[in-house]
């Protein structure tokens, strides 16, 4: 808290407090097909975040009272594991999940063709294995894969990423050190091949040229992780075509 | 877990069209321009046992906020501040579609929106709140309770927060030699120290078309809500979209520079609230 320990967030050479450069992002990894049981399924790491994800659906749900007539109604859950934080977090589900969980929900609502399956539920699970900034994108980015995966009809693939402020300057993908000492943390998601920002949020403060410019940094970044998204799911299905 | 809607009220849907058509002449159902909130009430000081209140009417929404200041302790990491704590309740008397329990994803959404919007541009001064660092500091409990939900409780909301704490009394109290704190309830105290007035514009996309400060039936229609938080120096404090429609990049700029206009209005109103003083709760004869 307060003005003091920004200075170690940006060093003298204008790089971050892990060597990065303002607009560059931790190493990303993805694969899909990770869990046996799931329809679909992905993980995602953003540095040390590490977000598993599985689809299971579209099914009729348990309670049948719980359906839409003319399109599939999605069902997310964001949670954390006990162990993903410094100190244990309760696996009771926080306020916070709850709102992290509504507002991934709507950033994916409207790439799924909910339409192709009324009647039924479509579930997505997000478990949160480590968390160190940037858990809600890592989890839309692993959702979108675990859907794709799955073979659920979608319009586009979604990524996420949290453009942050740090010592006055708007640095991408802000790690929990830099969310947590820093001056805005704006998390995004976007599907760029049909141009649509799907989660916006902004919890700090910043002006309104910052506010645009945080926003097509993301979105420059966030077409980088869709390709990405791409070439991790041709590589499951290009092992497969190898072993047949 | 979240779930997509499913028992939403289907007259809106039916009445889109009719919407529709309205705004393409540049109106609304209720005679307003799409780029007009509704008629703002504010009144500050409407509850005597809480330390600040504020009923505010957006329309037919009606909310009103209660500010309780309770001794307690610092958390440990931040011992020199008192603590600020936003929940909001949608009371079942509020609409059809409230029903008792405790608060859903909605409910802790609107909280936490507000939350943010106040904590991050530090517009309550937390450090004056401290009574005896790293033990007894004030928490500032703000609950937000729906009182009829006719659309857009962000904005209701925020009113009715940033008028409550504007007129928030901390009481005087008496350390004793034990070192508790007595506080005297019925003494008039001191005013809580206010950095910022922070508002809310929100704005519904729906069709091709932007509208500020949606009713009810917009809310249900709309593909999505920008909440867009300001304060009074016209820096971005917040921001939020709600609802499941994804958001053009050009929509954003016009959601943008249209909830700068009506931030004007919303400070305005608030502003004519504190100068104009404390009012009565219920209209006299």
């Amino acid at each position: 808290m307060g003005g003091k320990p920004k200075t170690m967030l940006i060093g003298e050479d204008g790089l971050r407090h892990d060597g990065r450069k303002p607009d560059e992002m931790r190493p990303i990894k993805m694969q899909v097909g990770v869990l046996a049981n799931a329809s679909g399924s992905a993980i995602v790491e953003y540095g040390r975040t590490r977000v598993l994800a599985a689809v299971y659906g579209p099914r009729e749900p348990h309670q049948r009272f719980m359906v839409l007539p003319d399109r599939a109604i999605l069902r997310v859950r964001y949670h954390m594991a006990p162990f993903s934080t410094s100190e244990r977090k309760s696996p009771a589900p926080s306020r916070r999940e709850i709102e992290l969980s509504k507002v991934i929900r709507e950033a994916l609502e409207d790439v799924v063709l909910l339409s192709e399956y009324p009647r039924t539920a479509i579930d997505v699970y997000l478990e949160v294995l480590q968390a160190d900034g940037g858990t809600r994108v890592a989890g839309v980015t692993a959702a979108s894969l675990a859907l794709a995966d799955a073979g659920v009809p979608m319009k586009a693939l979604v990524a996420g990423v949290a453009v942050g402020k740090v010592g006055g300057i708007l640095v991408l993908d802000v790690d929990e050190l830099e969310d947590s000492k820093g001056e805005a943390d704006m998390p995004v998601a976007a599907a760029p091949d049909i141009g649509l920002v799907t989660m916006f949020q902004l919890n700090g403060v910043l002006s309104e040229d910052e506010l645009e410019r945080g926003l097509s940094m993301a979105l420059t970044a966030i077409e980088n992780i869709v390709s990405m998204e791409k070439e991790a799911l041709k590589r499951k299905f290009e092992a497969i075509g190898e072993e047949v | 877990m979240s779930i997509t809607p499913f028992k939403m009220p289907v007259i809106p849907i039916i009445k889109k069209q009719a919407y529709l058509s309205l705004y393409e002449k540049g109106l609304r159902e209720d005679g307003r321009r799409l780029d007009k909130p509704r008629n703002i009430e504010v009144k500050v000081g409407v509850l005597e046992k809480a330390e600040g209140s504020a009923l505010v009417k957006l329309g037919n929404t009606q909310v009103l906020v209660g500010v309780k200041a309770e001794v307690g302790q610092p958390f440990k990491d931040t011992p020199d501040q008192g603590v600020l704590v936003v929940h909001a309740e949608s009371v079942p008397l509020a609409s059809p579609i409230f029903e008792p329990g405790p608060p859903d994803e909605n409910a802790i959404e609107l909280a936490r929106v507000v939350d943010r919007s106040l904590r991050e541009v530090k517009a309550v001064d937390l450090e004056s709140l401290v009574i005896r660092a790293g033990e007894k500091v004030w928490n500032l409990w703000v609950d937000i309770y729906v009182l009829d939900h006719d659309g857009n409780l962000f904005d209701a909301s925020m009113l009715a927060a940033m008028a409550a704490l504007e007129t928030t009394t901390l009481r005087d109290y008496e350390e004793l030699e034990t070192g508790e704190i007595v506080v005297k309830r019925e003494s008039p105290g001191a005013k809580l120290k206010v950095n910022h007035k922070v508002v809310t514009v929100t704005t519904a996309k729906i069709g091709n078309y932007i509208i500020v400060d949606p009713n009810f039936e917009e809310e249900i229609i709309a593909d999505y809500r920008l909440v867009l938080a300001f304060d009074e120096n016209m820096r971005i404090v917040g921001a939020q979209k709600t609802g499941s429609g994804g958001m053009t990049l050009k929509d954003f700029k016009t959601a943008l520079k249209t909830s700068k206009e009506v931030a004007q209005i919303y400070f305005k109103a608030l502003e004519q609230a504190l100068t104009s003083g404390s009012t009565q709760w219920a209209e006299q004869k």
